[in-house]
């Protein structure tokens, strides 16, 4: 494989977690509701992913696991933000420390063992086309779900009516509200949604990427999706950019070490993504890019209903 | 196993008020209580793994003799001196600080309890209850080198570094001097992703490495990422800390091993013994705590051979990971012939030999 293609792989890969867990994030956010708690969803979809594949020897039950533990874990999330009224922000750190000992707590009989991996389905015809063939159509089913998901939470929310509806009440709660739409009830959908990518996004890193478990083996993609999120502006195909060219950065300054072509330390480079972030957080709280950023009206704010 | 003191007195108090007897016997044949301090989660399947493989090796090696505790994921800092004095003041006789960022608390802590012993890894001071020891996982890194420049095809190897500290690059370098002793062109191609513990990066920077063309790989990271992508490709690397063939039954050449239960099973021993007397030791292949794990399928005879032979090399003195004449990369001669880097300035080893791309 011509060399460039390969890299254009290797980012695939590694932007994938944070593309599910982006896109999970963005679809909470846009209802209004911050998790901070995507890096702890994200190990107890790993963790589970990881031992039903591991004890039934199918990924194809460790999947969807994956998708549920992620799912209870927002559902948790959502209990307590949402009906309980706890703050969203304390309340998503805690998410992420529960879920780091939670996996690690799952996991220990499952260190130093290994699955196999996903199989890569190339899709027949189709993978043999020059250059776009192995960067499109020669992956896992994880990748092709990934580019399924993008396309579906972008039409679901620029063309659907639920998506509206989802919009409505991260703009405007009591709005919505008024209008007769159960805020709430929108918004554990969202979050639970959120959670649901998040093990997605787990799951990949354990079943397919990298096909083991150690101890907090996300090392932190969690809070990149956080980040990604944010430098979209809330956007699904800008996910999907931000995460390829977070993940490109990546990969590209490993590329470049190793040609010895690196005229700055690799540090300066892996902290890019995260100055990029800063950046556009710096101009979204300028007044006139203020609306075109688009940052939902009512993240992070508790709603109750007032009749 | 948590055990309170108060626990503890609670059940000699109802012991004595029963019959005074028993309680006194009990005294005599309290087990001594070690702690560990792990600097990671004990799964990481690396460096902690490795200590908590030890950890048991002592249970199992001394029975009832003792009694282990352990706290993971400590953070080298502040938080290191509190979880290091709370074992001291819950009765533990025996503490392993098993990083090296533990050093100034684990000194700190021993200056109050003078007597609990503590046993430091990869530090540097002693005091009459503080020793330290270090393995000298250079040597394994010489062994692998030399078995890295008969396999590979193309000459060059990939090297993926955690962190530039002495000690990788003191890996660096032993790899990169025995793999020239092979072949003088060798060249060790050095990707950094600056952790210790992210499996996914360190698949990237194996991908990386091998798009580029190179055709072996050894690591100084923690998780066996970088094999299981040489398993992938039909290409070849090397395990680290722990026998990883588990995931690269026909990628993983042979792996170095950390290997401390011996060694935590003999200090345990001569704690219980009151033999126990501060020391600093760097072990290495020839005490065992430096081990490789058995080759792999693909490694021809010959290349096990030549293997075998650094091994034996080094384990007799004969074979020296850094014997000059050494030039560094700017080609300035660095140690001359028939001499050796002494421990001291290996210790703090901050140039790349020639040939090292880093």
């Amino acid at each position: 494989m011509d060399p460039w293609i390969a890299a254009v792989v290797t980012i695939i890969g590694a932007a994938t977690p944070l593309l599910y867990a982006a896109l999970g994030e963005l679809v909470a956010e846009r209802s209004g509701v911050l998790n901070l708690g995507v890096e702890g969803m994200m190990l107890v979809g790993a963790v589970t992913g990881f031992a039903v594949t591991a004890t039934t020897g199918t990924a194809w039950l460790g999947i969807p696991a994956a998708a549920l533990a992620g799912t209870l874990m927002a559902l948790l999330f959502a209990v307590l933000t949402l009906t309980l009224l706890a703050n969203q922000v304390a309340t998503g750190l805690a998410l992420t420390i529960f879920g780091i000992g939670l996996s690690a707590l799952i996991g220990s009989g499952f260190v130093g063992r290994p699955v196999p991996q996903l199989p890569t389905l190339p899709i027949p015809i189709l993978s043999a086309i020059p250059v776009l063939g192995p960067i499109l159509f020669d992956h896992d089913v994880l990748i092709y779900l990934s580019f399924v998901m993008t396309a579906l939470v972008a039409w679901f929310l620029a063309r659907s009516r639920a998506g509206l509806v989802l919009r409505a009440v991260g703009e405007n709660d009591e709005a919505a509200h008024g209008l007769g739409h159960g805020v709430v009830k929108v918004r554990y959908a969202a979050v639970l949604f959120g959670g649901l990518m998040a093990g997605l996004g787990g799951a990949f890193l354990s079943v397919s990427y990298t096909p083991m478990w150690i101890e907090q083996m996300t090392a932190g993609r969690g809070w990149i999706a956080l980040a990604l999120v944010v430098f979209a502006a809330w956007r699904p195909w800008r996910v999907l950019v931000g995460a390829y060219l977070f993940g490109g950065v990546t990969i590209f300054q490993l590329q470049a070490q190793g040609l010895g072509l690196l005229p700055v330390p690799s540090q300066v480079l892996s902290m890019l993504p995260y100055l990029a972030t800063i950046l556009v957080l710096v101009v979204s709280s300028l007044g006139p890019w203020r609306r075109r950023l688009n940052a939902p009206a009512c993240l992070g704010r508790p709603f109750r209903a007032t009749r | 196993m948590k055990l309170s003191r108060r626990h503890l007195l609670g059940t000699a108090a109802a012991g004595s008020a029963l019959a005074a007897l028993p309680a006194a016997s009990a005294r005599a044949q309290s087990p001594l209580k070690v702690g560990f301090v792990y600097v990671g989660p004990k799964g990481d399947n690396g460096w902690s793994f490795r200590h908590d493989v030890a950890r048991l090796a002592v249970e199992e090696a001394l029975g009832d003799k003792v009694e282990t505790r352990y706290v993971e994921n400590v953070p080298e800092g502040p938080d290191a001196e509190r979880v290091i004095r709370q074992l001291a003041a819950t009765g533990q006789g025996l503490i392993y600080t098993t990083s090296f960022g533990f050093m100034n608390p684990t000194l700190k802590v021993a200056k109050q309890f003078p007597d609990v012993k503590f046993e430091h890894a990869t530090g540097y001071v002693t005091t009459p209850n503080v020793a330290v020891y270090n393995a000298r996982f250079y040597e394994g890194r010489s062994v692998i080198g030399t078995m890295a420049a008969m396999m590979s095809k193309k000459g060059v190897a990939g090297y993926i570094g955690s962190v530039p500290i002495p000690e990788v690059v003191m890996g660096i370098d032993a790899f990169t001097l025995a793999a020239q002793k092979v072949n003088p062109d060798f060249r060790t191609v050095v990707v950094w992703v600056n952790s210790w513990h992210d499996p996914g990066k360190e698949a990237d920077a194996a991908k990386a490495l091998f798009d580029q063309g190179v055709d072996i790989i050894a690591q100084h990271t923690d998780s066996a990422a970088p094999l299981q992508v040489a398993e992938q490709r039909g290409l070849y690397g090397f395990g680290q800390a722990a026998d990883q063939s588990a995931f690269a039954p026909e990628g993983q050449l042979t792996a170095i091993v950390d290997n401390w239960g011996p060694y935590y099973i003999k200090r345990t021993q001569e704690v219980i013994d009151g033999t126990w007397e501060t020391h600093d030791v760097w072990y290495g292949l020839k005490e065992g705590m430096v081990s490789l794990a058995p080759y792999g399928p693909a490694v021809p005879p010959d290349v096990a051979a030549a293997a075998d032979k650094v091994k034996a090399g080094i384990i007799d003195g004969s074979y020296q990971p850094f014997g000059g004449p050494i030039m560094d990369q700017s080609g300035a001669k660095r140690v001359a012939e028939g001499e050796t880097i002494p421990d001291g300035d290996l210790l703090k080893l901050d140039w790349y030999v020639k040939g090292v791309q880093a």
